[in-house]
This record gives C-alpha cells, structure tokens and sequence, in this order.
C-alpha cells in the first residue's frame, strides 16, 4: 500500500509503517517507554530524513501514551502530583535541548552527539536494569532489602512534599530536575525519554514500583506534546500523515501491551526490556566505529 | 525601414542555418498526490533541417531536465581517534534537486568535454557553483561525493542512448521522476549537435506540484504552523482516546 507523505517527500510502505508503529505501542504499553528509541532509528533507516524522523515519532508517542495514561490511571498507577512537578522541568528542559540541538547542528556535530548520547545513555542504564532483574530474579536480591529507597543526594534537596502514590515524602526538586534532564533529551534525540525516566524513578527517586510505568507515561504525554509544538514551529517537520500511519499501529499496540503488563512477571519484564536496550546501544557503539554507509550529508543553507 | 530589413534579412539567414527543433514534455504538470510513487516523463519532439525535411540522422539530441536548485552544505566525514565525525565541508550555490541527460549516442562522441562542460552535458559536468576557498583537488572529491550520492537517491541520472529518434525526425527520450522529487518549475531543455557543436536549443517546463490533501498539508505546516502543531496533538490524543475506550468496550 503506497502512501505519500506530504512533509517528508516520498512514498512509503503504509503497511510497514503501520507495523512499526505497533511494536512501538507494545512497548509502550508493557514497560512505560514511549518507544520513541525504536521509531526514530527505524524510520531514518526506511529513508525518512532525520528531522521528519524524529519530529513525527515525539508526536505519535503522544498517541501511545494517552492510551497507557488512561489504562494504568484508571487503576490508581499514576501520580499526578509527581507527574506535573516532572512534566514543569520537561518543558524547561526541551527549551534547553533545541538550543543545544541548535548549536550542535550548525558545528555540524548533531549526529556524533545523538549517537554518543544514545551509547553512553541506553548502554549504561541497560546494563543496570539487567543486573538489577538478574539479582531479583534469582532471589539475590532480595539481601538488600528496602528496595525503595532514594538516591541520598535527593534527602539532601531542601523544601519537602509529600507524594501519596510514590510513597515518598522528598523535595520536589528532585522530580523537576529529573524532568529537565529528561525533557532536554527528548528534544536532543527525539524519543519520549521512558527509558531514561523509569530507571531514574526507580533508582534515583526510589518511588513506588507500580505508579513507576504510569507515571513515566503522564510526563512523556505531556513533555512530547510540548516537543510536537516545538518542533511544528521552529523546524516544520511534523508529518501529519506519517504520524497517522504510525498511531494507527501504536495505539492498538499500547492497549495489547498494557493487558500484558498486568499479568507478566515486572522484573522479567525488566530484563526483556534491559535486554533491548542493550542491543540497540551495542549496535549504536559499533556504528560509531564502522565506516558509514554514507560519507557524505547534505545540508541545505 | 532599412533596419528592420536587415534584421528580417539576418533572420531569415539564420533559420536557413538552423534546424528546427519542436519539443513537447508529456505533461507539463507532474501532480503530487496520495499514491503518487513517482511518474515517466515522456519528452519528445521533431527535428527538421532549415527546409522543413527529416533530418534525423544529421543531428544528435540531448536532452537535459533539471529541477529547482538550492544552496547547500556538503559534509564529509572523517574517521577522528576510531570514531567516524563531520570534518571538513563545502557549500556549493546552485545544486539542483533533480538532474537527469538523455543523448541519442555517447556523449564523448557528440562533443568534446569543454562543450559538454558548457551545457552540462552529463552528471559530471553540473555547474554547482561551489564559493569558498578551496584548492581544486577538494573540491573535485566533494563534488563526485554529491553527484554519487544523489545518484543513489534516483536524483540524478544519465542515459546515454536514452534518446530514440525515429523516422529521422522524432525524437522521444523517457525520464523517471522517483517519489521523492522536489516540488517546483523543471527545465526540460533539448539540443540539437552537429560536428561538435550545439546549433540549436529549446526549452519546456514542467511544473511538480502537490495538490489536494498534500497540498494543503504542506501549505498549513509552513504557514500555520500553530495550528498545525495543534491539530497534530489533537490527532495523536484523539485516537490514543479513542483506541483506549473502544479496548475498554472489548
């Protein structure tokens, strides 16, 4: 099924695009991550120039996790409070990143930043996440007992809340500046920033483990929102019919895979999702050092 | 009176000279639609000697059609301590979107190269106009790296024997647009080469636009780009919504 895609110039596989978009909501759905680390990789791959690539996933991430918003809200898995201190940094931080992106991209450097920081980024956490799930799973770790604890430097945040849900009484401070970091790179490498953010939630904040995936998509949903109109206004490159194609895939995806969610195992879960990370950074890492296919890249003046 | 003599004289002088050459584009608007996945541009046309007879097998055609051009940055990369990285680049002025020649024979057997040069008789000699300062062995290399990769995008293209003529007087050349063409006025330009030099030229356009649907999604991201970018949140919102109440029914 050939379609025409208005903004990015060309013509495309409908059916693959679909497709990709479903696998997409699947992850989404199961692990809280927007998948925006899977789309735009793979659309650029599909021919799809970088900046159409990237614009149009951060807008069809939206569509993925209003579904996961509404199914974990509606069973109590998101705190809101939490949520919007977080979804307050976002948007300060995605300020941040397109002046970043700015710069980088008129040094002629974006690409090495995005891949480095796609390496360093997914690399590191992937490896956490599986030594995490691999000592739960095994029973080991159940020797360090409380789990949910947070990171000590955020005790030492002044100015204190109260998050219900999160079972935390910390500073929100802590949220906000987890929030700018992940906003400023959702901006930098067009992903929603999920699997940044559950980790940092986890690990960092130490909140409660099943408002975790809810939560991680209330802030994505809001934060891509703001990249959409971002990117709408400064580099045109949302592509409408793209994004429907990709929708129309992730949105039935993300039901599927948050009916999953419920009934798996969430430390096997997180290993599955370690697990893709891992390949995914790894094959970044080597691209970094393989000769690239193309030598050369256009930019227009 | 005398003048306008002269000038009727030296005109009439000249088209004894000159063969005449008709050209026609199979269409001279290229609509960019839903499905479009790009489309065969016919050009054709006659060529007649300054008598009005066939005269086919005396000239060669060429037949060169260029797209809008735009100013652009070449990057190249360079491998820097094992990692691949943007080193150097070039810009070059003029670089047209699309660039496709037909000829009815090797070009090296119609002209020698500086002719061919002139007229931009081949995706070798396409006047991009680099600016900056560069020495000329650069420059060279960057040049080869864009026409090889818009070669490999299906955007610039040379067929050499893709000129038929027929009769001695028609001529006919098929030229493929790719879906991914720039929108905007081509140039389909054809010459007519005899002994090595060009006696006569003519040009038609051909408009690409997108029309409908694309046309005015386009126009709206670019001019309305507020809107747009609301109605791009809506869409997304709206069936994430949707999709989650129809599941909730299942």
């Amino acid at each position: 099924m050939d379609v025409y895609l208005p903004i990015a110039n060309l013509s495309v596989n409908g059916l693959w695009i679909v497709a990709l978009g479903a696998i997409t909501g699947v992850l989404s759905g199961l692990f809280g991550v927007g998948g925006g680390f899977l789309t735009t990789p793979l659309l650029i791959f599909y021919g799809i120039p970088p900046t159409v690539a990237a614009a149009s996933a951060s807008t069809q991430v939206t569509g993925a996790s209003v579904t996961g918003v509404l199914a974990h809200g509606g069973r109590g898995g998101v705190d809101y409070r939490m949520g919007a201190v977080m979804v307050g940094g976002g948007i300060i931080g995605s300020g941040f990143g397109a002046l970043l992106f700015r710069f980088f991209r008129s040094i002629g450097q974006i690409d090495v930043v995005i891949n480095a920081l796609y390496v360093v980024l997914l690399g590191g956490i992937g490896l956490l996440m599986a030594r995490e799930s691999v000592q739960t799973l095994r029973g080991t770790g159940s020797t360090q007992a409380p789990r949910r604890r947070h990171h000590p430097l955020v005790a030492s945040l002044p100015l204190r809340w109260r998050f219900y849900r999160s079972g935390l009484y910390i500073s929100p401070l802590a949220p906000l500046i987890v929030g700018m970091v992940v906003g400023m790179l959702t901006m930098l490498m067009g992903v929603g920033g999920g699997f940044i953010l559950v980790p940092a939630m986890l690990y960092i904040l130490g909140m409660s483990a099943n408002v975790v995936v809810g939560t991680s998509l209330y802030n994505i949903l809001f934060v891509t929102m703001a990249t959409t109109m971002m990117h709408s206004l400064t580099t045109k490159a949302v592509d409408i019919v793209l994004v429907f194609l990709l929708l129309l895939g992730s949105v039935t995806g993300a039901q599927l895979g948050s009916k999953m969610a419920v009934k798996a195992k969430p430390e096997l879960l997180r290993l599955i999702l370690a697990a893709i990370v891992l390949v995914i950074a790894f094959n970044m890492f080597l691209r970094l050092f393989y000769r690239p296919d193309e030598i050369y890249t256009v930019t227009p003046l | 009176m005398r003048a306008l003599l002269l000038l009727l004289f030296a005109f009439v002088l000249m088209g004894q000279r000159d063969p005449i050459l008709v050209p026609e584009v199979s269409q001279h608007e290229v609509r960019v639609r839903q499905g479009f996945t790009g489309t065969e541009l016919l050009l054709f046309g006659a060529v007649l000697d300054p008598q009005g007879r066939a005269a086919g097998s005396d000239y060669d055609i060429v037949v060169v059609l260029k797209g809008p051009s735009e100013p652009v940055r070449l990057r190249e990369k360079e491998r820097f301590a094992g990692v691949w990285i943007n080193a150097a680049s070039s810009d070059f002025r003029s670089v047209p979107s699309y660039f496709a020649v037909a000829s009815s024979r090797p070009i090296a057997q119609i002209v020698d190269e500086k002719t061919a040069a002139i007229y931009e008789f081949g995706t070798d000699y396409i006047q991009l106009s680099p600016s900056g300062v560069i020495d000329p062995e650069e420059q060279a290399r960057f040049k080869d790296g864009l026409v090889d990769l818009k070669t490999r995008q299906q955007l610039y293209k040379q067929d050499f024997g893709g000129v038929q003529i027929s009769q001695q007087v028609l001529y006919q050349a098929r030229i493929s647009l790719p879906s991914n063409v720039a929108t905007g006025t081509y140039t389909a330009e054809t010459f007519a080469v005899r002994d090595g030099r060009v006696i006569a030229s003519a040009l038609a356009e051909v408009e690409v636009k997108k029309v409908g649907f694309e046309r005015l999604v386009a126009d709206y991201s670019q001019q309305w780009s507020l809107i747009y970018g609301l109605m791009a949140v809506a869409l997304s919102v709206g069936m994430g919504w949707a999709a989650g109440r129809l599941f909730a029914l299942i």
